[in-house]
C-alpha cells in the first residue's frame, strides 16, 4: 500500500494529470461534477457528484459516425477521435459498482466499442466513504463503501491518502508517481454505516421469479400518479443506460449521434403502429421493473441499482426506488 | 480502429416493386452486387437513410435466395416515406441480421404448417414460406391463410398466384374484408376464415398481422383446442440499437430485438402484456 | 396546521363535497414528500403531511384531476393559488370540478439549501423559532430558518390566497419582495459577462425536462420538443448554443403567464437558476407595460396579448435590448 500526505494532493494531481487527462469531483454540494483537473482545482466537499461517473464511459451525447450523401451515393465516414488514456479520481464505491453493471450491457457480444474503448483507456481510482448521506443505501446492496473497488482503491484518514492498486492498470499508474511512500492504512472504525437509516432495505422480494406478480401489482397506479415524466432520475442514475440514436444534418454532412434517453419519456416507445406504454404508469413501471426485476432476471440476481441515493435527492416529487421497492415488497396486511 | 456493431455497411437498392398502394418491396445488395449477409427466416435488419433515420424491417426474402435481400415496407412514417420515394440505384445503409428467427430447421421440421397473415404481416412469413417451399420434403402439409382490406392490399399477390398456389401440398386461402367486383374469392376477416377452415389441432401455426387479427385468431384457435406451444408469432416494437441496449423493445425481461422477434405463445404467456 | 388540514381533508371526503383530495404524502424521511391523491380517511390519517417541506406546487396536477370526473379537493399555498388562477384563465383547469382550500404558508424549506450549508446526513429537523435544529448522522447542527428556505420563499412576493373556497390560516397580503435584485445584477453586467454567466449555468443542463414538466405554464398537450415531426425535437443538443436556446425558448413561451412560482429552479437536479430567466421577462413586462402579476386577477388582460394605444413602440424594446 502507498501513502501520501494530503498536503501534497495538488502535486499528486499534477503528476497524474501530466500523463493523461485527470478527472476529479469538484464543485459545491448539489452541482459537483467530475471535472478535468487544472491547477488550483480542489476536491468537492460533497459526498458525491450530481451526475454519476457513468458520463466518462457513456457520455450524454457522442458522435457515432458521419455520412455524406451525394445524389444516390452515401459515404460512411468513421472519424472517431483517437482514444486517450484518462484517470478518474475519487469515484465512490457505488459508482464503481455501476461500471460492472454497465459492462454487462455494453460489453456483451457484440461489444459496444465506444464504451469498451473508454473502459480500456480509463483508470479508476476510488475513494472510500467516511461521511455517508442519509440517502445512501449501497450497503444494503452488498457494496462496502469503506473498501471500494476500482483499479486503485483510495482512503483518506486524518491527513493522509492511502492507495492500494488492485489491477495491473492500477499498479502501473501508481508506479509513475514518485511522491508516493510505502505505508499501511490504519484500521478505520466507522460506526456511522451501522446508523444509516436505509441500511436494512430488504429486496429479497425482487428478482426474476416474481416478474408477473410485480408487473401486475395494483400498487403502480398510486406510485406513478404524481410522476412528472421527466428524466432526472434516469439521467443522474449511474446504471441507467438506455439511449437514442439520431441523425443531425449539419448542412454539409450528417452526424449520427447517440444520446441518453429515458424510459420515462412519452416518445420513448412511440411507433407509428402504436404505443405499448401509453401512460406514465407503464413508463414508470418499466424503469423500476428494469432495475428490480428484469436486470436481475438476466444477470444472475444482481440488481440494477447501486444505492447511491441520487434519485432520492433529485426526483422533483421525491418518488424513488426505495419507496417503490418498499411499497411493492410490502406484504398486504388484510 | 474497431468496427462497431452500430456502424452500418453500405448497400444498394437494385429494384423496387410496388406491391400495394402503400407497400413496396425493395431488393437490396451489397456494393459488390452480392447478397450482404446470410440470415434465418424471421430475422430483421436495420435499414437507414442518413439524415432521415434508421428503422428495423423484417427480411422478406428467403435465405435460399442467394442473390439479394428483400424488404417489404409499408409506408407509415418518416423513414418509410423516404424509402417509398426513392428510386433504384439509391444507396442505403444496412446492418444485421438481428433476432432469433423461426425454428425452421428444428421445431418446424416434419410438421404440418399453417401460416396466418394479415396485411403487411405477410412480409416476415414470406421468408419462411419460401424457405419451406425450397425444402418442401422436410415439411408436411402447408396451408396459407392470408387476408387484407382489399385485393389491391394483398402483398406479393402475383407471387402467391403464380407460384405458391400452384405448388403441390400447399393450399392458399386468400380473403379480403369486403366484397369487390373483381374478386370471386373468400370475403371476411382472417380470424373467422381460420375458424371455418377448421385445421387439425396437431398443426403448427405461424402468425403475423395486426394486433386485432392476432387477438381474435388466437381466441378461435384456443376454442378449437390448439396447444399454445404450437403457435408462433413475430413481434415488432420500437428499437434503436437492435442489440438489447437502447432499452425500448423489452417485454418484461426479454428483448424483442435479440430474444425475439419470434415467440411461441406459451413463451409470451410468461411475459407481461405490454406489446 | 397539519392537523387542521387533515381534518378538513377528511371532512371534505366524508361530507361528500369531494370524492378525493390532493395533498402531500409522507416519505422515507421528513423532507421527501410526494404530491398524492387521497381517497379515504385511513390514507389521510396515515400518510397526509403538511409542513415546511411541502414545497411542491399542486396546481398543475389539477389540469388532469379536474378532468377525471367528480370533484377533487386541493390544498394550495398562496403562491400555488396564483398558478391555480392562471390555469383557469387559460382554460386548463375546470374550476367547477375543484374544491380549493387555501393554506397559509410560512415559507417552505429546501433540503438542498440545508445540504448547501454543509450539513450532511440529515435525519430530522425541529423548528425552534427563527432557527432550525437539524439532527444528523453526525450530531445536531443549528441553522437559521432563513438559510434553509427556498430561494423563492426568501423573496416571497405574496401571502395572499386567491380563488379558494375556504382558507386554513389567515389571509395574507402581497408584500415587498427583493426578487428582482439578482435580475438587476444581471442587467448591470456587460453582455459578455452575462453571456458567460448563462453559458456557465446552462452548461450543466442534462435536458431531463424536469423544469418543463413541473411548470404550470408548460401545459401543452404535446410539447414541440417532444414531437418528432416538429423538426425541433431534440433529446440532445447539436451544440451548446442550441442547449441554451431550449431554456430561452421556454422562457419566451411562458412569458406573461409565468407566476414566478419557482418550481423550475426547485426541481432542477443541476441547480440551474432558471427562475431568473422568467423573472427577467416579468421585470421587463412590469417596466414596459406597467405592473402585472400573472394569475393575480381573473379579469386582468395579460399585457403580451393585449394592445393598448400607449404601449411602448417596438423601438423602445429594441433600444433597451442593445443599451444595457
Amino acid at each position: 500500500m502507498k501513502k501520501l500526505p494530503l498536503s501534497q494532493l495538488d502535486a499528486f494531481f499534477a503528476a497524474l494529470a501530466a500523463g493523461q487527462e485527470l478527472y476529479i469531483p469538484a464543485g459545491d454540494a448539489g452541482t459537483a461534477a467530475f471535472t478535468p483537473w487544472r491547477e488550483g482545482l480542489k476536491l468537492t466537499p460533497a459526498l458525491n457528484t450530481s451526475r454519476s461517473a457513468k458520463d466518462l464511459f457513456f457520455p450524454q451525447v457522442e458522435n457515432l459516425v458521419d455520412f455524406k450523401v451525394t445524389g444516390k451515393q452515401i459515404e460512411i465516414i468513421e472519424n472517431r477521435a483517437p482514444a486517450k488514456p484518462f484517470v478518474i479520481f475519487g469515484v465512490r464505491a457505488c459508482d464503481c459498482r455501476s461500471f460492472d453493471i454497465l459492462d454487462k450491457v455494453f460489453l456483451a457480444d457484440p461489444a459496444d466499442t465506444y464504451y469498451k474503448t473508454r473502459r480500456e483507456n480509463g483508470t479508476i481510482v476510488t475513494l472510500a466513504c467516511t461521511e455517508p448521506e442519509e440517502t445512501c443505501f449501497c450497503t444494503a446492496l452488498g457494496i462496502d463503501p469503506a473498501n471500494p473497488a476500482g483499479d486503485v482503491s483510495g482512503w483518506i484518514a486524518e491527513d493522509t491518502l492511502y492507495l492500494q492498486a488492485n489491477t495491473g492498470k492500477g499498479s502501473a499508474l501508481l508506479e509513475t508517481l514518485p511522491m508516493l511512500e510505502e505505508g499501511e492504512k490504519p484500521e478505520l472504525d466507522q460506526p456511522v454505516f451501522d446508523r444509516l437509516p436505509l441500511k436494512d432495505l430488504d429486496w429479497s422480494a425482487f428478482g426474476g421469479e416474481r416478474m408477473m406478480e410485480h408487473f401486475n401489482s395494483p400498487k403502480w397506479a398510486s406510485l406513478a400518479e404524481s410522476c412528472l415524466g421527466c428524466g432526472s432520475c434516469t439521467f443522474v442514475c449511474p446504471t441507467c443506460q438506455c439511449y437514442d440514436i439520431k441523425d443531425f444534418n449539419t448542412g454539409s454532412e450528417i452526424k449520427r449521434f447517440r444520446c441518453w434517453d429515458s424510459c420515462m419519456y412519452s416518445d420513448f416507445t412511440l411507433m407509428s403502429a402504436g404505443q405499448p406504454r401509453p401512460t406514465q404508469l407503464e413508463r414508470f413501471r418499466q424503469r423500476f421493473m428494469h432495475k428490480l426485476v428484469y436486470y436481475p432476471s438476466t444477470h444472475e440476481g444482481e440488481f440494477g441499482c447501486v444505492g447511491c441515493g441520487r434519485c432520492l435527492q433529485k426526483c422533483p416529487i421525491s418518488m424513488n426506488i426505495v419507496k417503490v421497492a418498499g411499497t411493492l415488497g410490502k406484504e398486504e396486511t388484510p | 480502429m474497431r468496427h462497431d456493431p452500430l456502424i452500418p455497411m453500405l448497400a444498394q437498392v437494385t429494384d423496387i416493386r410496388q406491391d400495394t398502394p402503400d407497400v413496396k418491396t425493395l431488393r437490396v445488395v451489397g456494393l459488390d452486387g452480392k447478397k450482404p449477409f446470410l440470415h434465418i427466416p424471421g430475422q430483421c435488419a436495420m435499414l437507414s437513410i442518413p439524415g432521415i433515420g434508421e428503422a428495423l424491417f423484417s427480411i422478406t426474402s428467403s435465405p435460399t435466395n442467394e442473390d439479394y435481400l428483400e424488404f417489404s415496407i409499408k409506408k407509415c412514417g418518416c423513414v418509410t416515406d423516404w424509402l417509398h420515394a426513392m428510386e433504384p440505384g439509391q444507396q442505403v445503409t444496412l446492418r444485421g441480421p438481428y433476432g432469433n428467427g423461426f425454428p425452421v430447421d428444428t421445431d418446424f421440421a416434419g410438421k404440418d404448417l399453417v401460416f396466418v397473415a394479415g396485411g403487411i404481416g405477410l412480409a416476415p412469413l414470406r421468408s419462411v414460406i419460401n424457405y419451406v417451399r425450397h425444402y418442401r420434403d422436410r415439411y408436411g402439409k402447408v396451408d396459407i391463410v392470408y387476408g387484407s382490406r382489399s385485393k389491391a392490399d394483398l402483398v406479393d399477390y402475383q407471387e402467391i398466384l403464380d407460384e405458391w398456389s400452384k405448388e403441390d401440398g400447399i393450399s392458399v386461402h386468400l380473403t379480403i374484408d369486403n366484397p369487390q367486383p373483381d374478386w370471386d374469392g373468400h370475403v371476411g376477416f382472417v380470424p373467422n376464415y381460420v375458424k371455418e377452415l377448421a385445421f387439425d389441432t396437431g398443426r403448427t401455426v405461424v402468425m403475423c398481422g395486426p394486433p386485432i387479427m392476432i387477438k381474435f385468431t388466437l381466441a378461435g384457435l384456443m376454442e378449437q383446442g390448439f396447444p399454445r406451444d404450437q403457435i408462433y408469432t413475430t413481434l415488432e416494437l420500437r428499437m434503436k440499437c437492435a442489440l438489447g441496449r437502447c432499452g425500448r423493445c423489452n417485454i418484461g425481461d426479454k428483448y424483442v430485438c435479440k430474444d425475439g422477434p419470434v415467440f411461441r405463445l406459451d413463451q409470451l404467456d410468461q411475459l407481461p402484456d405490454e406489446y | 396546521m397539519q392537523e387542521r388540514i387533515k381534518a378538513k381533508a377528511i371532512e371534505l371526503l366524508e361530507s361528500g363535497v369531494c370524492g378525493r383530495v390532493l395533498g402531500w404524502k409522507t416519505g422515507e424521511f421528513f423532507y421527501d414528500v410526494t404530491p398524492a391523491v387521497f381517497e379515504s380517511r385511513e390514507e389521510i390519517e396515515r400518510d397526509f403531511v403538511f409542513g415546511p417541506f411541502c414545497g411542491a406546487n399542486l396546481s398543475k396536477y389539477l389540469i388532469a384531476e379536474s378532468r377525471k370526473g367528480g370533484k377533487v379537493g386541493a390544498f394550495l399555498k398562496p403562491c400555488d393559488t396564483y398558478s391555480f388562477q392562471q390555469l383557469q384563465k387559460e382554460h386548463r383547469i375546470l374550476p367547477e370540478n375543484v374544491y380549493a382550500v387555501g393554506v397559509q404558508c410560512g415559507g417552505m424549506c429546501d433540503i438542498d439549501a440545508i445540504r448547501a450549508a454543509g450539513i450532511k446526513g440529515v435525519l430530522d429537523v425541529e423548528e425552534q423559532g427563527d432557527s432550525l435544529l437539524v439532527h444528523t448522522l453526525y450530531g445536531d447542527k443549528s441553522l437559521d430558518r432563513a438559510a434553509a428556505l427556498s430561494e423563492r420563499c426568501r423573496v416571497c412576493k405574496s401571502k395572499k390566497i386567491l380563488g379558494c373556497a375556504e382558507l386554513i390560516g389567515e389571509q395574507g397580503e402581497e408584500q415587498p419582495s427583493a426578487r428582482f435584485e439578482q435580475v438587476a445584477e444581471l442587467e448591470a453586467m456587460t453582455p459578455e459577462e452575462r453571456f458567460a454567466f448563462w453559458r456557465g449555468e446552462l452548461s450543466r443542463c442534462i435536458r431531463c425536462n424536469a423544469c418543463r414538466n413541473v411548470c404550470p405554464a408548460c401545459s401543452c398537450e404535446k410539447c414541440v420538443f417532444d414531437n418528432p415531426s416538429s423538426g425541433a425535437e431534440n433529446k440532445a443538443p447539436a451544440n451548446s448554443f442550441e442547449e441554451n436556446l431550449f431554456h430561452i425558448i421556454r422562457a419566451f413561451h411562458v412569458a406573461g403567464r409565468c407566476t414566478d412560482c419557482g418550481e423550475c429552479s426547485r426541481v432542477c437536479p443541476q441547480h440551474i437558476p432558471l427562475h431568473l430567466l422568467n423573472r427577467k421577462f416579468i421585470k421587463d413586462i412590469n417596466e414596459l407595460y406597467g405592473p402585472y402579476q400573472a394569475g393575480a386577477d381573473m379579469d386582468a388582460k395579460p399585457p403580451l396579448v393585449n394592445f393598448q394605444a400607449d404601449d411602448p413602440e417596438p423601438s423602445v424594446v429594441r433600444e433597451r435590448g442593445t443599451n444595457p
